[in-house]
């Protein structure tokens, strides 16, 4: 069993996070939809991870805490499903490949169990990265 | 007596589906029943007048909390911000109509702005593809009549376009495709076996990042050349039968999505693409659809290239001279360059959907949101200004992702008191020419370097 694992992120949409997304980001059902990472059964097995277990996943420029489920989309091993978002912006790489888009899909991510660690809300994110949060409001 | 609003347009994705009916209360203040709508769409309508909305611009105050303010102050403080900025980032425009992008396009021109939006990191890639190689497309009512086989190459209509397949391409029956699904063949090419795929007769599972790879192999299979036993994951024998189905269809359509702009390789994956549909005519009639993602996101590419001659990227800080180079005057390159000193997001969530490195870079500067609901970037925001949604509120012209205009209606009053994207535009570009004028009044006209000028202008 290993303590961590290097897999290749992609982050695209779901219909769930599109629905969520139209109800409000500051949702609870924006906060299930996107804090989510799926993997192959066989990365989940190598991690030692039972259902639902958080983990950190962490690319070149970022970390960020997510719960791991079973997606209804397969993935091969090696790939690893973030829906797109305020989670997976944490850890998408800027560089654009002179293009101006993002990494969007197609990164370095390690992937790594986590105890006494919560999920981040996506306000605390996103105004925590700005020095905006003023905690749970 | 609830009245039933027929023909309405869903301001949700690149679908543009324009057979809702919207029931709304007798007192035209509540959407109470949405029929036809995606759940995506059907959320949009429903929250419109589902729950509180923002009535009034909030200035974010020194201790961190919203002040509600006058849109006059809004407008003020808006224009300020631009007439003082060197490099403003107008950025955004996925959900707003074109009389409010058009709108917003003079205010960027007046104040000398970086000119923005969302394809910069959706399909960008696809326009650089277009400029080098042409784009054999065609309308979504042609694949709907005509197509007999679909490819759906790194896209996922069944998750981010839900009702792209019934419309259009997979399930109705066409013209000349009156048996419907049974008629078609759908190939799907994705590294995830997606809920789209279930619905394929050939999924090909693609290793991720290798799209190139594959595109490759199928235009030298298609000419007849040796390829290898096994490319991108996928069997010489699956390639081989791909491509004899491709070659005899009767006419063909291939959708795109962000599997292959958002991966290595962005705009030439696109390219590739672009190359196979042009092979592929030599045997029969196919053609290639970028996925555009939001309802109007193809608005600002039809509306600025016949502003400017550009549809993204466009760099107006010259002011007369418009100027467009991916890469350098793209919204995130910009930002992690640092080289725009005030950002404003336009009907769209950069705080949510860009990365964050690029969203703190950006909020050195002040951070302007113009939209309808509470959002990330709204929440970092200097000043929020809502607007009406359109499609739900204001009515006005968007382009569907196949260049089709349609004009969209709206269904309810917004809120009262709050304004639409191109009355807000058009008065702040009212309030920059005021403040312009101020200043050549006092004689302190903002420098303009030498040699930009056309030589007639005095």
């Amino acid at each position: 069993m290993a303590n961590r694992i290097t897999l290749n992120m992609i982050t695209q949409r779901s219909i769930e996070e599109g629905v969520a997304m139209e109800k409000g980001k500051t949702t609870p059902e924006y906060f299930e939809a996107c804090s989510i990472i799926e993997m192959h059964d066989d990365d989940v097995k190598a991690l030692g991870l039972v259902p639902n277990q958080l983990v950190r996943v962490t690319s070149e420029c970022g970390s960020v805490v997510v719960k791991a489920v079973k997606g209804r989309q397969s993935l091969y091993p090696g790939l690893a499903f973030i829906p797109q978002g305020v989670w997976a912006n944490q850890v998408v790489p800027p560089r654009t490949q002179a293009t101006g888009e993002p990494q969007y899909s197609g990164f370095p991510a390690t992937v790594e169990p986590v105890n006494g660690e919560r999920r981040k809300s996506a306000l605390e994110l996103v105004q925590g990265a700005v020095g905006l949060w003023r905690g749970d409001q | 007596m609830p009245k039933k609003v027929e023909n309405v347009g869903c301001p949700y994705c690149g679908v543009c589906c324009d057979d809702l009916v919207v029931t709304v209360s007798d007192d035209g203040k509540k959407i109470l029943e949405v029929e036809n709508a995606c759940a995506i769409g059907n959320q949009i309508f429903h929250h419109a007048t589902g729950g509180e909305r923002i009535r009034l611009p909030r200035l974010r105050q020194p201790d961190g909390s919203y002040k509600d303010i006058s849109y006059d102050e809004a407008v003020d403080y808006a224009a300020k911000v631009l007439h003082n900025a060197k490099k403003p980032l107008i950025y955004g425009f996925g959900s707003t109509n074109c009389e409010g992008m058009a709108a917003a396009a003079k205010v960027a021109e007046k104040a000398g702005a970086v000119l923005d939006n969302c394809a910069s990191i959706c399909h960008g890639s696809s326009f650089l593809a277009i400029f080098d190689n042409g784009y054999p497309s065609c309308t979504l009512g042609e694949t709907k009549n005509r197509a007999d086989v679909i490819v759906y190459w790194g896209a996922n209509p069944a998750h981010a376009h839900p009702r792209h397949m019934s419309r259009y391409s997979i399930f109705p029956r066409g013209f000349f495709t009156g048996k419907g699904h049974k008629s078609r063949k759908i190939i799907v090419i994705d590294p995830r076996h997606t809920d789209t795929a279930q619905v394929a007769d050939i999924y090909l599972q693609v290793k991720q990042g290798y799209d190139y790879d594959l595109f490759n192999a199928f235009r030298t299979a298609a000419r007849g050349h040796e390829i290898p036993k096994e490319v991108a994951g996928i069997k010489r024998e699956q390639i081989l039968e791909v491509v004899e189905i491709m070659k005899k269809a009767r006419f063909g359509t291939i959708f795109y999505g962000m599997g292959l702009c958002h991966s290595d390789g962005r705009n030439h994956n696109v390219d590739i693409a672009i190359s196979l549909t042009r092979d592929l005519n030599d045997f029969t009639k196919w053609t290639i659809m970028a996925m555009r993602g939001h309802y109007n996101i193809t608005g600002p590419g039809a509306v600025w290239s016949w502003q400017y001659g550009y549809p993204y990227c466009l760099d107006l800080t010259k002011k007369d001279i418009a100027y467009m180079n991916p890469g350098e005057t793209s919204s995130v390159d910009l930002a992690m360059r640092d080289e725009v000193d005030a950002f404003f997001n336009v009907g769209t969530d950069a705080g949510a959907h860009f990365p964050i490195e690029a969203v703190k870079h950006l909020k050195k500067h002040p951070w302007i949101t113009v939209d309808p609901n509470i959002c990330m970037a709204s929440e970092i925001s200097d000043l929020h200004i809502p607007v009406g949604i359109v499609g739900v509120e204001v009515p006005g012209i968007v382009y569907r992702m196949d260049n089709v205009p349609i004009q969209y209606r709206k269904v309810i009053d917004p809120p009262e008191g709050v304004i639409s994207d191109e009355e807000l535009f058009e008065r702040i570009h009212k309030r920059l020419c005021e403040l312009e004028a101020e200043e050549a009044a006092k004689g302190q006209v903002k420098a303009v370097p030498e040699g930009i000028r056309a030589e007639s202008e005095p």
